[in-house]
C-alpha cells in the first residue's frame, strides 16, 4: 500500500557529517559492492571501464565549493543518497505499492517484484535519490541495507549500512534518529544537523552535519610581484634572453 | 524533463480520443449526434485512439507484463487513479459502440453516453494531475496543468468530431461553434500557462539543496560524482535552448490554434469543403498538440538538477 504509516515506531536513517568526509567514495563503491550481490538482481553496470560508464549506483558524492557571505571557500564532499523521507511522495505517486515505507522502522523501499519501471517515483524525487536499472526494468534506490542491519548470520559489528561500515573517516553514523538518546540524535543536536532542501517538506530522516566553515580563515592575498627597476642584472637578463631567442 | 514519445503519443492521442467521446456524448444526449453508420465509427475511433495511447504508455514501462498491478493504489496515485478511470470509461463507451454496431435501439443510450462523458472527464484530469501534483517540477505543479489537458483534448476531440460529421456530410452548425470555441478556450489556457510558468524563477537554490553556504554565502559544483551523465541527468535534466523554445512555442500556437481556428471559421461560414477544412484543422492540431506536449516535458525543471549545477529550480 502506497498510502504513508502514520507514524513509524522507529525512524532508522544516517547522519553524515560534512566536516569530515573526505570524498574518498569508499561508501559509495562498498553500497554498490553489497546491494549489486544483494537480494535483489545486480545493479546495472554498462561499460564500467571504458569511455562511456553508466549503471545504478544508490549513493552518490559531489563535490562543491561552498562560499560564505566574507568570501570564505571550502570544499566540501557531499555524499547523496536517499534521505527515507517521513512523507516523501516518491511512495505515493507509486500506482502499484512497489515502493513502500516500513511501518517498523521508516526505511522507504522498492519491491522489484511489482515495481512496473514507471519512473514516476524519480520524478517525485527532489533529492535524486532513485536511479532506474534499465537492465533490471525496476527503480533502485538504498535501502539502508536491511539485509545488513537485521542479519544475524553476519557479525554484530557489521549489522550496519555498508557505507557506514566503510567509512575511514567516521563520518557516516547509522541509528534511530526517533530517538532523543540515541548517539545519531544526540551529534544532530550538538553539532547543529540539518535537513536537505527543508523547505520542501518531505521531512528527511537522514540528518547532515555542517562543515565547521568558520575554521577555515581566509587565505592571504599573493604577493605582487616586483616591478621592474632597470638594474644592470634586468639588463642581462634581457639580453640574454633576446640572445637566446634568435 | 526527458520527453518520451510514448508519453507524448499517449497524453495527445488518448487526450483527444476523450475529446471524441465526451463531444459525441453530449451531442447523443443533446439529440444532434447523427446515428447509424456515423455514430459507431465517431466512437470506435474514439475507442481506438484512446486504446493507442493506452498501449504505448506501456511501451516506456520496464515490466509491462505487470502493469495490472497500478490498478490498486487509487487511494494516493493519480497514476494509479487514471488507470481505473480509463478502465472504467471502456465499459459504457465499449457498450455505446456495441448498441449502434448492432443498430439496435435502446434507451440505455442517453445514459451511457453520460458516463461516457464523465469518465472520459475523470480520466483526462487524472492524465493532468500526474503532472499538476508533482511538487519537485514547478513548471508543472500548477493548477492550470489539469485544465490545460482537459482544454486541449476537448479542442482536439471537437476538431475530429467535425472532421468526421464533415465527411459524412452532416456537418452542422452547431459543431463548428463547439470546436472554434474549444479551440479558443485552449488557446487561452495555454497561454496563460505559459505566462504562469514563465513568471516563476523557482523557489529552491543549490543552498538550500545542500544547506552549505551559509547566510548570504553561495556554492557551486567542483567535482561531479561520477564522469557521465546518470539516470537522474539524463531523465530530469533535459534542456532545452531558450530560442528553441520561443520558435516552437510559436509553431505551437500557429498549428494547435490559428491555422484550426480560421479554417473552421472559413468552414462554418462557407458553403462547401467542409471535409477538407476540418481535415487540414485536424491534422495541423495533431502536429500542432505533439509539438505543445514536446516542450511541455522538455521545458520542465526538476529539483534534483540542483545538485548538477542549477542554480534555482
Amino acid at each position: 500500500m502506497t498510502c504513508l504509516p502514520k507514524q513509524t515506531d522507529k525512524k532508522l536513517g544516517l547522519v553524515i557529517d560534512l566536516d569530515i568526509c573526505v570524498g574518498c567514495q569508499a561508501c559509495a563503491t562498498s553500497c554498490k559492492e553489497w546491494n549489486t550481490s544483494g537480494y535483489s538482481a545486480p545493479l546495472s553496470d554498462h561499460d564500467p571501464y571504458g569511455a562511456d560508464p553508466s549503471g545504478a549506483w544508490l549513493n552518490r558524492i559531489h563535490s562543491f565549493e561552498a562560499t560564505t557571505a566574507k568570501g570564505v571557500s571550502k570544499t566540501v564532499h557531499f555524499p547523496r543518497s536517499c534521505l527515507h523521507c517521513e512523507e516523501p511522495a516518491c511512495v505515493t505517486v507509486c500506482p502499484t505499492g512497489a515502493s513502500y515505507k516500513r511501518e517498523e522502522d521508516g526505511i522507504v523501499l522498492v519491491n522489484p517484484d511489482t515495481c512496473i519501471g514507471c519512473k514516476l517515483c524519480s520524478w517525485a524525487c527532489p533529492y535524486g535519490a532513485r536511479e532506474y536499472d534499465y537492465d533490471d526494468g525496476v527503480m533502485k534506490k538504498c535501502t539502508l541495507c536491511v539485509d545488513r542491519i537485521y542479519n544475524e548470520n553476519i557479525p554484530e559489528e557489521d549489522r550496519v549500512p555498508a557505507c557506514v561500515r566503510a567509512c575511514p573517516t567516521g563520518a557516516r553514523a547509522f541509528g534511530d534518529l526517533g530517538d532523543p538518546d540515541s548517539d545519531v540524535s544526540k551529534s544532530v543536536a550538538a553539532r547543529d544537523g540539518f535537513n536537505l532542501l527543508d523547505e520542501f517538506g518531505y521531512k528527511p530522516v537522514n540528518k547532515y552535519l555542517p562543515p565547521r566553515i568558520n575554521s577555515v580563515q581566509a587565505a592571504p592575498a599573493a604577493e605582487e610581484p616586483a616591478a621592474p627597476d632597470g638594474s644592470r642584472l634586468e639588463k642581462l637578463f634581457a639580453w640574454a634572453d633576446k640572445a637566446l631567442s634568435r | 524533463m526527458h520527453p518520451a514519445y510514448s508519453v507524448i503519443l499517449f497524453t495527445t492521442s488518448s487526450g483527444a480520443g476523450y475529446g471524441l467521446l465526451f463531444w459525441l456524448s453530449l451531442a447523443h444526449m443533446a439529440g444532434r449526434l447523427p446515428g447509424g453508420a456515423m455514430a459507431f465509427i465517431a466512437v470506435a475511433l474514439a475507442l481506438v485512439l484512446i486504446t493507442a495511447g493506452l498501449l504505448s504508455s506501456t511501451f516506456h514501462l520496464g515490466h509491462p507484463e505487470r502493469a495490472i498491478g497500478a490498478f490498486s493504489q487509487w487511494r494516493s496515485s493519480w497514476l494509479s487513479r487514471e488507470g481505473v478511470a480509463a478502465v472504467a470509461t471502456y465499459i459504457p463507451a465499449g457498450l455505446l459502440a456495441l448498441i449502434w454496431l448492432i443498430g439496435a435501439e435502446a434507451g440505455v443510450t442517453k445514459l451511457l453516453a453520460l458516463l461516457s462523458a464523465t469518465g472520459a472527464v475523470a480520466t483526462v484530469y487524472c492524465t493532468g494531475m500526474i503532472y499538476g501534483s508533482l511538487r519537485t517540477i514547478r513548471q508543472w505543479n500548477k493548477g492550470l496543468t489539469p485544465v490545460v489537458y482537459l482544454a486541449l483534448a476537448g479542442a482536439t476531440g471537437a476538431l475530429l468530431l467535425g472532421a468526421m460529421m464533415s465527411i459524412f456530410g452532416a456537418a452542422a452548425d452547431w459543431v463548428g461553434v463547439v470546436t472554434l470555441m474549444s479551440l479558443v478556450a485552449a488557446g487561452a489556457t495555454k497561454l496563460a500557462y505559459w505566462r504562469q510558468i514563465d513568471a516563476d524563477p523557482g523557489q529552491y537554490t543549490t543552498e538550500m539543496a545542500t544547506g552549505l553556504g551559509g547566510e548570504g554565502g553561495s556554492v557551486r559544483p567542483l567535482d561531479p560524482p561520477h564522469t557521465k551523465p546518470n539516470f537522474v541527468m539524463r531523465e530530469m535534466g533535459y534542456q532545452v535552448a531558450r530560442k528553441h523554445t520561443r520558435r516552437l512555442r510559436r509553431l505551437s500556437v500557429i498549428a494547435l490554434f490559428a491555422v484550426p481556428i480560421v479554417a473552421v471559421l472559413i468552414a462554418v461560414l462557407a458553403s462547401g469543403g467542409a471535409a477538407i477544412l476540418y481535415l487540414i484543422a485536424t491534422l495541423t492540431a495533431g502536429w500542432g498538440v505533439a509539438t505543445e506536449r514536446w516542450l511541455f516535458f522538455a521545458e520542465a525543471e526538476h529539483v534534483s538538477q540542483l545538485y548538477y549545477g542549477a542554480n534555482r529550480a
